[in-house]
């Protein structure tokens, strides 16, 4: 409840303060960061859904219902870790960015709305809610074609979005006397196959286009690249990850019935989406098309994981959705320090910069190797529960899956060395402001920590991983 | 027990020490201090190691950290055992990794990366030993990629140079397809034992708990594993470039330790291996195929490093055959004395090239024996001691290994008889070319040359002593009857009975074999003697060779090869399908945006502001609803 | 029904033709007619059929509130009539010209 409008309302008044809307913005960021840690410290994993907030919002039927679980717990501590993060990495832009600063923290809000909905219709709200922050960060500071590209993003994700719409209204009319959207309700719908077979459909096109899985990728590299650094950072960090909760939270305990039908494409299509993006971006020469590919590469590991419906998948997709929040923000993060220091992030412009900075080398080269899912980084344990997931699913599925470990680093380490090794290309590399040795230090750290701990994560969404795993198997009886 | 905790952690302090404040300290103290951080490991592994004699084998000595994961079916702690094999891993990482550290505080000096090099280098030690001391897979896996990632920081340590950022990513990414194979059989332990650690996955073997074709799949999984660290066809063409490192580097990560991983894992495994014959066999060939072909490449290297790694390449072949044909202490026993020999060429190539300012050419070398008297013996000492000059530690380790392979496969016996020959053709012709002759260097280089400090003879000294008397370690029964095979009897808690069905030849067969060794490396020492110092010839120019030579110095063209069928392959791949992205998938909604643009092209041209067209459309539109309403 | 009625001498279905023709040929006018005076009348004269058809009916049912509504239309029709007018002189003022055909800013 707090996260969702303390960020809100420091959004409004950030927006009309000008020059102290950057603190503004930071000071609800981190205030709402202060009240998911008091919730966190009295959070039982355990307990099921805590700090539930019930009211009757647009009508009898339409709910204002957040509560938090383990699985909720884990992604809300992502956005507002790394929200605080964007926020800073962006300090440097001054008084005439105010409205950038607002939209960051607003999206904050929007986000954990998301993560916190209990209620059908409060999701989707949020959900589109989230769409709007982001879509006037990457058209009003983006670069190139932006305003052709974010049309794209937003067109692409509203379709996938109304889809989900005429999907869970489909459900409403379902439930009993059409009375409610809330989350039980909803879960507790018996459909036919051919029912289930379109309202999981609908579901599934939204979040595969947000994840985005395969071939409903076509907004992404675009976006991600024409968007400003911190448009990439929110939308690869945290905004594709309300895709992937989405198909934890609400796809597959909604229409169970049709996740056998759907569960070999979703695998099918990650995987190959693995490839054939880890190829892609052995080819760039755009750093930023280098982590948007690479995102669409490991987002794919995480959806086929998930889909598969098993502990080791979903906690695994759990951990690497948080992992892989924070390397992405990480990654883009390090190119617009980059970005902005040579004025380009074209590879064969680049080199050298590693004997200019070494601090600036070691934070890139620690975020590089959470990328490349290296052993005690965060990035491995998620990788390989994933691996081991999609591996004892179907063992051809595994090895083809498994090659992303060494593409992965073809690519990971083809950038470092484009970029930081070499002889010097002749730019001066100013040295790290303050806010961003705060912003590193923090992902670098977060990358070190949960690389040697991931067990602390996995305890917080055990049960209810497992609980929401027993609702899909046993609500319906149709999984096996 | 804190001990082994002590143990990983000491290196891990040292690299955090030189890492973070190492900067700025002046080298000398960042330099002993990372030392020291060695040394301690290596005390207390010296302890460990004298508490493991006094247990009967067994479990011996473990400590859990934490739980790492606990997941459905996989459960996975931050644990670390020592048990006989591990022990004498331990030793091998921190004593040789001391010695070297002690080297490099000398021949790094004046490098603006000093404390780097240091911090790697600790990290690197640490890695090793998470890699030999964890007690379950992932441990295992965790320290595997850890070298991996040490390797190819060390290699690209001068990282203004291309080319050798170039091998450094060649190394890592080679590495990693290794690094898939064992992961997969990972996987494969997990679904079939429920289980990562040693002790559970070895006692569902031997109780039958596992089918041959999983065990089988299992093997050779890891078996692809150790092919990429320790650098066998088809994944070795990583190690030679790898040499574009600092020699220090060279001699601990690639020549010592890191490569000898694939050794490791496989004794470690024996259990699992004695029950897949297939895996066995295919380890035997590949051990063997690499053995001769590294050896072939190695006759016509010039570059000093090059041809020491080839050698390794070699001698990691021969370790492979004697674990094709399941004797795991005789690979052992190699394992330690090439430890020894190859460290201590490494080094000594090191003094070389400290010596000749960066000269790595032996063609521009000669006559350095006057020179660096000290180098010069320490180096002959490795040179016999890797071509089986009787009673140095090669001649017992290698025979060992041919030994027992002679009573299984007498065709591989020939074979790897071959390529020990060749072996002491290429180590002598670069020992002969590099400190007999006359100089054939620059005038420069010639007022340059001088005998190292030292900081890098004594650690030339030490391990010359070790190569001279290693195969104490192991002696055959022909020699002592006491104190023989003690490896082996030190081993057999760790490999069981894997060892039993080895029967050793007659001692008038052992003989023999003994007798032809010697005549083999009699006859590389004559041969090479007369080529090179009878003859006084110098290796030709590349330009020069024909035939086989050119084959052999090109390396049989598997990098080209490789190249073409891999790199641009897949390259050529990523770029169709970079083209197909934008093509398709942004062309796709191009498309879509441009009909829709389309449409509402036409649909404007109605609107075309005339009040009285608006008008009429209304009317027929009431009309056309009357007609409707009325007719239908 | 209403005996008295001057309105019931003839047939209801009369009073319908009548209107119906007379709203056709304003119809026809507005939508042939490009002078916009021309058409302010038209306008005016489709009205004018809806009365006839209004109290016609009015008449016909016995109920008053069609001519009520009449009332109603023919004010609406004299401010319509006044703010069209006032409306065609600014255009005229403008443009020198009456014909509706060149009043497309609307065009899409």
């Amino acid at each position: 409840m707090e996260l969702i409008f303390i960020p809100i309302v420091a959004a409004f008044i950030a927006a009309w303060t000008g020059k102290w809307s950057r603190w503004i913005s930071l000071l609800g960021s981190i205030i709402s960061g202060v009240f998911l840690l008091y919730f966190f410290m009295h959070f039982n994993p355990d307990a099921g859904v805590q700090w539930q907030w019930n009211k009757p919002w647009f009508s009898s039927a339409i709910h204002f219902h957040s509560g938090i679980d383990g699985i909720s717990m884990v992604l809300l501590i992502l956005t507002n870790v790394l929200c605080p993060l964007i926020l800073l990495s962006a300090f440097h832009k001054k008084e005439d960015n105010a409205l950038l600063f607002a939209l960051i923290v607003g999206m904050q809000g929007a986000l954990n709305g998301v993560f916190v909905a209990r209620d059908g219709l409060m999701f989707y709200i949020f959900w589109e809610l989230a769409l709007i922050p982001v879509y006037f960060i990457a058209g009003l500071w983006g670069e190139g074609n932006r305003f052709k590209t974010t049309l794209r993003f937003f067109i692409y994700t509203f379709i996938g979005s109304l889809a989900m719409l005429a999907s869970l209204i489909y459900l409403f009319s379902k439930t009993p006397d059409s009375s409610s959207f809330s989350y039980e309700t909803l879960v507790a719908v018996q459909l036919n196959p051919n029912e289930a077979f379109w309202v999981g459909a609908g579901l599934l096109l939204a979040f595969a286009v947000k994840i985005p899985v395969m071939p409903f990728h076509g907004w992404q590299p675009a976006t991600y690249t024409e968007a400003p650094a911190v448009g990439s950072m929110l939308l690869s960090g945290i905004m594709l990850k309300m895709g992937l909760y989405g198909l934890l939270r609400w796809f597959m305990p909604l229409v169970p019935e049709s996740l056998p039908t759907f569960m070999p494409f979703i695998v099918g299509a990650g995987i190959i989406g693995i490839l054939y993006a880890a190829l892609i971006a052995i080819r760039q020469n755009d750093m930023k098309r280098i982590v948007a590919y690479s995102s669409l590469s490991h987002v794919g590991l995480i959806a086929a994981g998930i889909a598969v419906a098993g502990e080791t998948g979903v906690q695994g997709g759990i951990l690497q959705m948080f992992s892989h929040g924070v390397n992405a923000v990480g990654l883009f993060l390090a190119i617009d320090i980059i970005e902005r220091r040579n004025q380009t992030r074209f590879l064969h412009a680049l080199g050298g910069m590693a004997a200019q900075s070494r601090a600036f080398a070691v934070f890139f080269l620690v975020i590089v190797l959470g990328a490349t899912a290296v052993p005690f980084t965060n990035g491995f344990p998620g990788e390989l529960l994933l691996l081991k997931t999609v591996f004892s699913y179907h063992r051809v599925w595994g090895v083809m899956a498994g090659i992303t470990i060494i593409l992965c680093a073809v690519y990971m380490l083809r950038m470092y060395q484009f970029s930081m090794l070499g002889e010097s290309k002749g730019t001066v590399f100013n040295p790290l402001a303050w806010h961003e040795w705060v912003a590193l230090s923090g992902i670098v750290l977060l990358i070190v920590f949960f690389g040697l701990f991931p067990q602390l994560i996995m305890d917080i969404s055990a049960p209810a991983v497992k609980q929401l795993l027993i609702l899909i198997q046993n609500t319906k009886g149709v999984m096996s | 027990m804190g001990m082994l905790f002590i143990i990983l952690l000491s290196p891990l302090i040292g690299f955090l020490f030189s890492g973070i404040i190492g900067k700025y300290l002046p080298e000398k103290i960042t330099g002993w201090i990372s030392s020291l951080s060695i040394l301690v490991s290596f005390v207390l592994s010296l302890q460990v190691f004298q508490g493991l004699s006094d247990t009967n084998g067994g479990p011996a000595f473990e400590a859990i950290g934490f739980t790492f994961l606990s997941v459905g079916d996989i459960f996975v702690d931050f644990a670390i055992q020592a048990d006989r094999l591990t022990s004498l891993m331990m030793l091998v990482i921190t004593g040789i990794g001391f010695l070297i550290h002690l080297y490099s505080i000398s021949y790094m000096h004046g490098d603006k990366g000093f404390y780097k090099f240091f911090a790697y280098l600790n990290l690197f030690v640490f890695n090793m030993l998470v890699l030999v001391m964890g007690s379950n897979f992932l441990m295992l896996f965790f320290g595997w990629e850890g070298v991996g990632l040490c390797s190819y920081l060390l290699i690209g340590f001068w990282y203004r140079n291309a080319e050798y950022g170039k091998a450094a990513r060649k190394a890592f990414i080679m590495n990693r397809i290794g690094d898939l194979g064992l992961l997969v059989g990972l996987f494969l332990v997990i679904s079939s034992c429920k289980s990562l650690n040693y002790s559970d996955v070895f006692a569902a073997a031997k109780s039958g708990g596992l089918s041959t074709e999983m065990v089988t799949a299992i093997c050779i999984s890891f078996f692809i594993g150790a092919m990429g660290k320790s650098a066998q066809i088809p994944l070795y063409t990583w190690l030679p470039d790898a040499m574009a490192g600092p020699t220090p580097v060279s001699a601990l990560i690639h020549a010592a330790t890191m490569v000898t991983a694939g050794v490791y894992l496989v004794v470690r495994c024996n259990v699992l291996f004695e029950m897949a014959p297939a895996a066995q066999q295919l380890i035997l060939w590949i051990g063997l195929s690499t053995s001769i072909l590294a050896a072939l490449i190695g006759l016509k290297q010039n570059d000093i490093k090059k041809v020491l790694a080839y050698s390794t390449v070699s001698q990691l072949g021969l370790m492979f055959i004697a674990l094709g044909v399941g004797a795991y202490s005789a690979a052992m026993f190699h394992l330690i004395t090439h430890a020894f020999f190859k460290a201590l060429l490494f080094l000594g190539s090191g003094s070389v090239i400290h010596g000749m300012g960066g000269e790595q050419d032996i063609r521009k070398m000669g006559g350095l024996k006057s020179y660096m008297p000290v180098t010069y013996y320490t180096f002959l000492i490795g040179t016999l001691a890797i071509s089986g000059m009787p009673l140095f530690s090669g001649f017992f380790s290698k025979d060992e290994i041919l030994a027992t392979v002679f009573t299984q496969q007498p065709i591989v016996w020939f074979l790897a008889v071959v390529s020990a020959l060749i072996t002491g053709v290429y180590m002598f012709r670069v020992f002969l070319v590099t400190f007999m002759g006359s100089f054939r260097g620059t005038e420069t280089q010639k007022q340059h040359l001088h005998e190292s400090p030292a900081l890098i003879t004594v650690p030339l000294i030490i391990l010359a002593i070790l190569s001279l008397v290693g195969g104490l370690l192991n002696l055959p029964e022909l020699f002592t009857h006491d104190h023989a095979q003690w490896l082996k009897h030190w081993l057999s808690p760790v490999l069981g009975n894997a060892q039993d069905d080895l029967h050793h030849p007659s001692h008038s067969t052992e003989w023999m074999l003994m007798g032809l060794a010697v005549s083999v490396f009699i006859a590389a020492f004559l041969y090479t003697r007369n080529k090179y110092i009878s003859h006084a010839s110098v290796p030709e120019e590349d330009a020069e060779m024909t035939g086989a030579a050119k084959w052999s110095a090109h390396k049989f063209f598997v990098d080209e090869l490789y190249d073409k069928v891999f790199v641009r392959s897949s390259e050529s791949l990523g770029s169709t399908m970079n083209k197909a992205d934008s093509g398709i998938f942004a062309g796709l909604m191009g498309w879509v945006s441009s009909g829709i643009s389309y449409m509402s092209g036409l649909f404007s041209k109605v609107q075309n502001g005339r009040i009285q067209y608006y008008l009429l459309y209304m009317v027929i539109g009431v009309i056309l609803m009357l007609v409707i309403n009325i007719f239908i | 029904m209403n005996p008295d009625s001057v309105f019931n001498t003839l047939d209801i279905s009369h009073y319908i033709y009548l209107s119906s023709v007379l709203f056709c040929i304003g119809l026809f006018g507005v939508l042939t007619r490009r002078n916009a005076i021309v058409l302010l009348m038209c306008i005016e004269l489709m009205l004018n059929a809806v009365n006839l058809l209004f109290v016609a009916f009015s008449s016909y049912m016995g109920d008053s509130a069609g001519q009520l509504f009449v009332f109603f239309i023919m004010v609406v029709a004299a401010a319509e009539a006044a703010v069209g007018l006032a409306i065609i002189v600014m255009i005229y003022r403008n443009t020198r010209s009456t014909d509706v055909g060149l009043f497309d800013k609307l065009k899409g």
